[in-house]
């Protein structure tokens, strides 16, 4: 089970890699979820993973029995996806807006979009 | 004492709430958030105060035994950074009175208003995330408040919602979903070599371990993670892309506080979990800090946008920060904690005196504005004396940093990092330089219309902004003419952080091994 999880976290990360690297922004942010997927796996899997066995401990027994999952990585790993599902609904509304504003959807144009520095603004626009 | 150490953390929280019951009053937000702010300074000076006088503070969130919980730690280095983002926290919620309310163009603003209400309980939440990963002593909680302040920054950042923020949000907002990728796989490995995330428990299972090989490739997660967040040499390239884009008065809190929680994370680790094999990881680290200085000063000097050049110097400043963390003396290490006070007050100054420059001459680009020296020559004062101390004049507070991150550099001979600090201290002056020259002593160029030239320094509206920075001058003065007691508390913090185990006895009780 667990080289089979470790094959599919290494084709996630790839995958997350090539996704990044590419110029759409679209793209890009479906990297961003693959790489966050990766690495909930990862932890997920560092825990070890038993099927069928709860953590508890047997009445009368002080000490969990051998052979089940560690619990607490899979809290860790709970937190880290409801983080993640907030920051990549933000981050999905952003190129949404990214895409109305600067009607741009690839990070090449996106790059020409943030040098106007040098225009000099004649409105009371600029006062912050 | 549980509750001085949980009340900077959740002070900021109810501040946020409340004003965000007052959402449609900015008025009332204002005063909440200035009171609030008081508030929030007496509980960072309470809290540094309780820390100097007695000790480490730990409480154990629960009442779980030590290493089962999260656990709430201040040791002196955390109370210092509190304290300072407290400071911070007022100072920009005075100057945010004048600075962020008056959009005087009323129909087409509306949008741009009504963004604006979420600026104080966003700031306040950010405050909040910056408190708590000071104070965490958890490293997954300490992901868990990144991701708190993060994601406040990310909203302050694109809050207006022009077309330069937006796309420099969204290269913030991808570069640090890298990064807390790092953050979740170096915690992945730390959990799967010693089965516990608590920095105390850590600090005492790390060095146990037989496999040390492995805990010096995990550090180098945490390198990247952190130092994505701190913007160090190879990966600073969104800081300068992001940081001229907000409005200043949120660069300023950017810059002066966001960098140095990376760096607080960098020095906390790199002091507490990961000093097994410090000829390695430390003189990566050196490397890293020398380049730095020299790539981000050097992009300094070919700017010629105010927020640009100061955004560019804040990575070359990072540089000595972690300069003084990769020598790893006591003295160095006290240099740098004494380098972060010194550049988060001169840093957030010269961004608020950029703004105050813009307000009065419309725009931040030095070639087309000049004049200043003549038109508002207090002004030009209040520029001159943080410039010359990031600079580094002595007797300013810029060289006494500067001072105490050489000296240990020539005392454990790393005397290239030394030459790399000292040019670099010289091309920072010339850079100093080269905004003087231009916006203030050389002739105003004329290419801005005299409409928006109309306000003077010293309206009423002005006031608010020009309180602070001389708020922050005195407090820097202050670090410069009595730099004793401020290193000395440096030096407490320290120690604090190289002799590690009452930072684990704090938390562990006195059974540690």
């Amino acid at each position: 089970m667990e080289s089979l999880l470790a094959i599919l976290i290494g084709v996630l990360f790839a995958s997350a890699i090539y996704m990044i690297l590419r110029r759409g922004i679209i793209k890009l942010i479906i990297g961003l979820a693959f790489l966050a997927h990766a690495c909930n796996l990862l932890i997920f899997t560092i825990a070890t993973t038993v099927r069928g066995k709860a953590p508890l401990i047997e009445e009368g027994e002080k000490h969990i029995t051998e052979g089940v999952a560690d619990p607490l990585p899979q809290a860790l790993v709970l937190t880290a996806i409801v983080i993640g599902f907030g920051v990549m609904a933000f981050a999905i509304v952003l190129i949404q807006q990214v895409y109305q504003t600067l009607g741009v959807g690839d990070v090449v144009e996106l790059k020409e979009n943030d040098t106007p520095i040098n225009k000099i603004s004649n409105n009371d626009n600029n006062e912050d | 004492m549980n509750a001085l150490l949980i009340a900077p953390i959740l002070f900021p929280l109810i501040l946020g709430l409340l004003t965000i019951a007052f959402w449609k009053y900015r008025n009332i937000q204002r005063i909440i958030n200035l009171i609030g702010s008081f508030v929030f300074l007496i509980i960072g000076f309470l809290l540094l105060k309780e820390v100097l006088s007695e000790g480490i503070q730990s409480f154990q969130s629960g009442s779980w035994i030590a290493p089962y919980g999260i656990t709430i730690i201040a040791d002196t280095f955390s109370a210092i950074m509190v304290f300072i983002t407290s400071f911070m926290a007022l100072i920009i919620s005075i100057y945010s009175i004048s600075s962020m309310g008056n959009v005087t163009l009323i129909c087409a603003k509306m949008l741009r208003k009504r963004r604006q209400f979420s600026y104080y309980p966003l700031l306040n939440i950010m405050y909040m995330g910056i408190c708590g990963a000071f104070l965490t002593g958890d490293l997954f909680n300490m992901y868990v408040w990144f991701e708190v302040l993060l994601i406040s920054s990310f909203i302050l950042l694109a809050m207006d919602g022009t077309k330069e923020q937006l796309a420099a949000t969204f290269k913030y907002v991808t570069i640090n979903l890298v990064s807390s990728a790092f953050f979740l796989i170096g915690i992945g490995f730390v959990y799967g070599m010693t089965g516990t995330l608590n920095l105390a428990d850590l600090a005492v299972k790390i060095p146990e371990l037989e496999n040390q090989a492995l805990v010096t490739l995990v550090s180098v997660f945490f390198l990247i993670c952190f130092g994505i967040k701190a913007a160090v040499f190879p990966l600073f390239f969104w800081l300068p892309a992001s940081y001229h884009t907000p409005p200043i008065s949120i660069a300023a809190i950017f810059a002066g506080m966001l960098t140095k929680v990376g760096v607080y994370s960098l020095i906390r680790v790199f002091t507490l979990l990961f000093v097994q094999d410090v000829g390695y990881t430390h003189n990566i680290l050196l490397w890293i800090a020398g380049f730095t200085m020299l790539v981000g000063v050097l992009g300094a000097a070919s700017h010629f946008d105010m927020r640009r050049i100061l955004a560019f110097h804040s990575i070359s400043q990072i540089g000595y920060m972690i300069a003084g963390l990769a020598l790893y003396t006591p003295l160095a290490i006290a240099g740098a904690i004494f380098f972060m006070i010194h550049h988060t007050l001169v840093k957030g100054n010269l961004f608020l005196v950029a703004g105050l420059v813009n307000k009065v001459k419309g725009n931040y680009d030095i070639r087309n504005i000049g004049g200043i020296a003549n038109a508002y020559p207090f002004l030009a004062v209040l520029f001159l004396i943080p410039a010359l101390s990031l600079a580094g004049i002595p007797p300013l507070s810029g060289f006494w940093a500067k001072f105490f991150i050489v000296k240990p550099g020539l005392e454990t001979g790393e005397y290239i990092m030394v030459a790399t600090a000292l040019f670099v201290g010289l091309i920072t002056l010339y850079s100093m330089i080269k905004i003087w020259t231009y916006a203030f002593w050389s002739k105003d160029p004329g290419v801005i219309k005299e409409s928006i030239i109309k306000q003077r320094v010293f309206s009423k509206e002005n006031v608010f902004m020009t309180i602070p920075i001389i708020c922050l001058i005195i407090a820097m003065l202050a670090t410069a003419f009595y730099p004793e007691p401020f290193f000395q508390i440096a030096q407490k913090a320290s120690n604090e952080l190289i002799n590690t185990t009452d930072y684990v006895n704090a938390v562990l009780g006195g059974n540690a091994k």
